[in-house]
């Protein structure tokens, strides 16, 4: 598949923990350009844990991560090396006092210094991308939380990102309001995006995900092609949750 | 003079005063509390001359410094043949302050009741008069703790205005000790204290309270 | 009006070491705001005009009102501040991370805008009870109006009069300030950044 590409982002032994919980037990992993993988696990597995992990919003307590060539765990330039990766929220998290637009174009503005203009420009491009062009001068309070999560979305893009993490961007969601959702991220898939999502979408994953990985108690119990995982699993572990949640029709698996 | 002199000399005239202004405080806020809750509900469910009317009211009073108000009821009433003592102007000033202000809260409580409960209450066959009685007054009493007590608070610091007109309040207590022993700096400390416990010890007294009454899911943030 | 400056000057300092200052100096600001809040305007006013000269520090009348106003509606304006500013969500200021701000900037253009808007409305209140307590002055022989008033009243003798027209001049004040302020706030205002009222 896409063996002889580059690899966009290394974990090795990541470990975290809160207090006395010890969340991430010894992660390891990677992800090359272009592919999508799927992480998907009980709640509470660490699983979001381990995406704030990866841009820093969590600094692991042992362990590194690599992006390209760069140690992203310990660098003294976290900012730069975040620009590179996108990061979709849960919530959304679209800032409440702009416009899509304004939440779009406020990181070429502020961040990476564009011009007005030429920032403007490219987040209506990026808007256009995720089907809102119309809705750019409407504030969050204003959309629809599949508009919302689109505008995440666009927001991460507008970035030019390495790679993007989603956490579990579609559990806030009215089910109607899912599929615009999984259609963007399906569309960035084909055009070569390389994407790490948390997510119990199973349909989504079925007909995208390059891999899917089984996480429990902090440490990855399996991975593979979902075609393989789903069919025919090689730890029980990983059957019976699977089992659990087709029995959830891939609705609200968390939870 | 040291400190703890001023202390000891003083603090029998400053405890007197002290009962005076918790006379004064608590008084005023039943008194107002009668008021908040008529204006309240006035301006809530009343027809419209009497909404307007009690919005009016509340507004004039919010609007204008409570100096003022004991003043007019004070200075202003007696050429009209109305004498009142310098404790009963405080009470009835500081009650029609407080009224306004507690109106304000509890209509505050009252519109935060989302309405589907009144729905409820009369989809149940409760007339509109008892859905207000049983079902909303019991939880917007419930959210307007918090904020009453912070205006409980206040009115006690509001208190010491009274001394302007001569009720012998513990600000009045402490002007007539400092003008007696010159320890003005002392003496006006030690009154400082005094409130600064008061204050300190209801707030933590209706922080337990809250805490204590707590029904799941009527969090009040303030 | 100097007096509420004043207040402002000293309030956005003391929110900001509440809320992001190491431990001893979180503690003071705390201690400073909880003090000033408990106790009456009035005795503060006495300490500050019949109180310092004990020390040798004569303040006139008006000087000692301002002051006093003023550290009071800091303690205030501060809570104004550092509750508008911890009401934005911490997400917020994650999500500003996650596209590569610093924590500066995210404060700057993320935070900032926001909490500056949840804070006029009580910033509005704010402004008339400063000046409702400026009749407090009074107290110190300040001449404001209340005593500007009284001066009157021993000329006229007609204290009903006077006081009425006293509480319609504060009235028309703070109706006038409030509703400039309320323009304001609905200039700025955005969909969906809530509003919450503080009384007195």
């Amino acid at each position: 598949m896409n063996k002889e590409k580059e690899i966009v982002l290394r974990i090795e032994d990541v470990h975290k923990s809160f207090g006395e919980n010890h969340v991430l037990r010894g992660v390891s992993m990677g992800i090359r350009r272009g592919e999508t993988k799927i992480l998907i696990g009980p709640s509470g597995t660490g699983k979001s844990t381990l995406l704030t992990c990866i841009n820093m919003l969590t600094p692991p307590d042992a362990g590194k991560i690599w992006l390209l060539e760069d140690e992203i765990t310990g660098s003294k330039r976290v900012n730069l090396l975040r620009q590179k990766i996108g990061f979709v929220f849960q919530d959304f998290s679209l800032f409440n006092h702009l416009t899509a637009l304004g939440n779009v174009s406020i990181g070429l503005t502020k961040v990476k210094g564009m011009d007005r203009k030429k920032a403007r420009k490219k987040a209506l491009e990026e808007l256009k991308q995720v089907g809102l062009e119309e809705k750019a001068s409407s504030y969050p309070a204003q959309l629809s939380g599949g508009q919302k999560q689109r505008v995440a979305i666009a927001r991460a893009l507008a970035m030019d990102p390495q790679l993007i993490l989603f956490d579990e961007p579609t559990s806030a969601l009215d089910p109607e309001l899912i599929g615009e959702v999984l259609g963007v991220m399906k569309k960035l898939a084909n055009q070569g995006m390389t994407m790490l999502v948390v997510s119990h979408e199973m349909g989504f994953a079925r007909s995208v995900a390059d891999e899917v990985i089984f996480m429990e108690g902090g440490v990855i119990v399996e991975q593979g092609p979902p075609a393989q995982l789903f069919s025919s699993p090689k730890v029980e572990r990983t059957g019976q949750f699977l089992s659990r949640l087709s029995g959830l029709f891939g609705e609200e698996g968390e939870k | 003079m040291t400190f703890w002199q001023v202390i000891q000399q003083s603090w029998s005239p400053m405890l007197d005063g002290l009962q005076v202004t918790m006379q004064l405080t608590l008084l005023s806020i039943v008194f107002g509390l009668a008021l908040g809750l008529f204006l309240a509900l006035g301006k809530v469910y009343g027809w419209k001359p009497l909404r307007w009317f009690c919005t009016a009211f509340i507004e004039i009073i919010r609007g204008t410094p409570l100096l003022v108000q004991i003043f007019i009821i004070y200075f202003g009433l007696p050429p009209y043949g109305i004498r009142l003592s310098p404790l009963e102007a405080a009470v009835i000033a500081f009650s029609i302050n407080s009224g306004a202000y507690q109106a304000e809260y509890l209509r505050g409580a009252i519109q935060s009741i989302p309405s589907g409960q009144m729905q409820a209450a009369l989809s149940m066959g409760m007339t509109p008069w008892q859905g207000v009685i049983s079902i909303i007054m019991p939880q917007a009493l419930r959210r307007v703790i918090p904020p009453w007590t912070n205006e409980f608070i206040y009115l006690l610091k509001y208190t010491s205005l009274a001394y302007i007109i001569g009720t012998p309040e513990l600000m009045a207590q402490a002007r007539f000790v400092a003008s007696r022993n010159y320890e003005y700096f002392q003496t006006y400390l030690f009154a400082a204290l005094i409130y600064l416990s008061i204050v300190l010890v209801f707030s933590e007294f209706f922080g337990w309270v809250e805490r204590k009454f707590r029904i799941p899911g009527f969090e009040f943030h303030k | 009006m100097l007096g509420l400056g004043l207040g402002l000057a000293v309030a956005i300092p003391i929110s900001f070491l509440q809320i992001f200052a190491p431990q001893p100096f979180r503690f003071l600001a705390s201690a400073y705001e909880r003090v000033l809040r408990s106790i009456p305007l009035l005795v503060t006013l006495f300490l500050l005009f019949y109180g310092l000269p004990t020390f040798g520090i004569r303040l006139p009348p008006f000087t000692a009102a301002v002051i006093g106003v003023g550290l009071r509606s800091s303690a205030y304006q501060s809570q104004i501040f550092r509750g508008a500013i911890l009401s934005i969500s911490e997400n917020q200021f994650r999500a500003a991370l996650s596209i590569g701000m610093n924590r500066i900037r995210a404060f700057r253009h993320i935070v900032m805008p926001q909490a500056l808007r949840l804070a006029i409305p009580p910033w509005t209140n704010e402004l008339t009870i400063v000046l409702k307590d400026t009749s407090m002055a009074f107290a110190l022989g300040v001449v404001e109006l209340v005593r500007q008033g009284r001066y009157i009243i021993v000329a006229t003798r007609e204290p009903l009069v006077i006081y009425l027209t006293i509480a319609a001049i504060y009235l028309i004040l703070t109706l006038l300030s409030n509703n400039t302020l309320g323009r304001l706030e609905k200039r700025l205002r955005i969909p969906g950044i809530g509003v919450e009222e503080r009384v007195r």
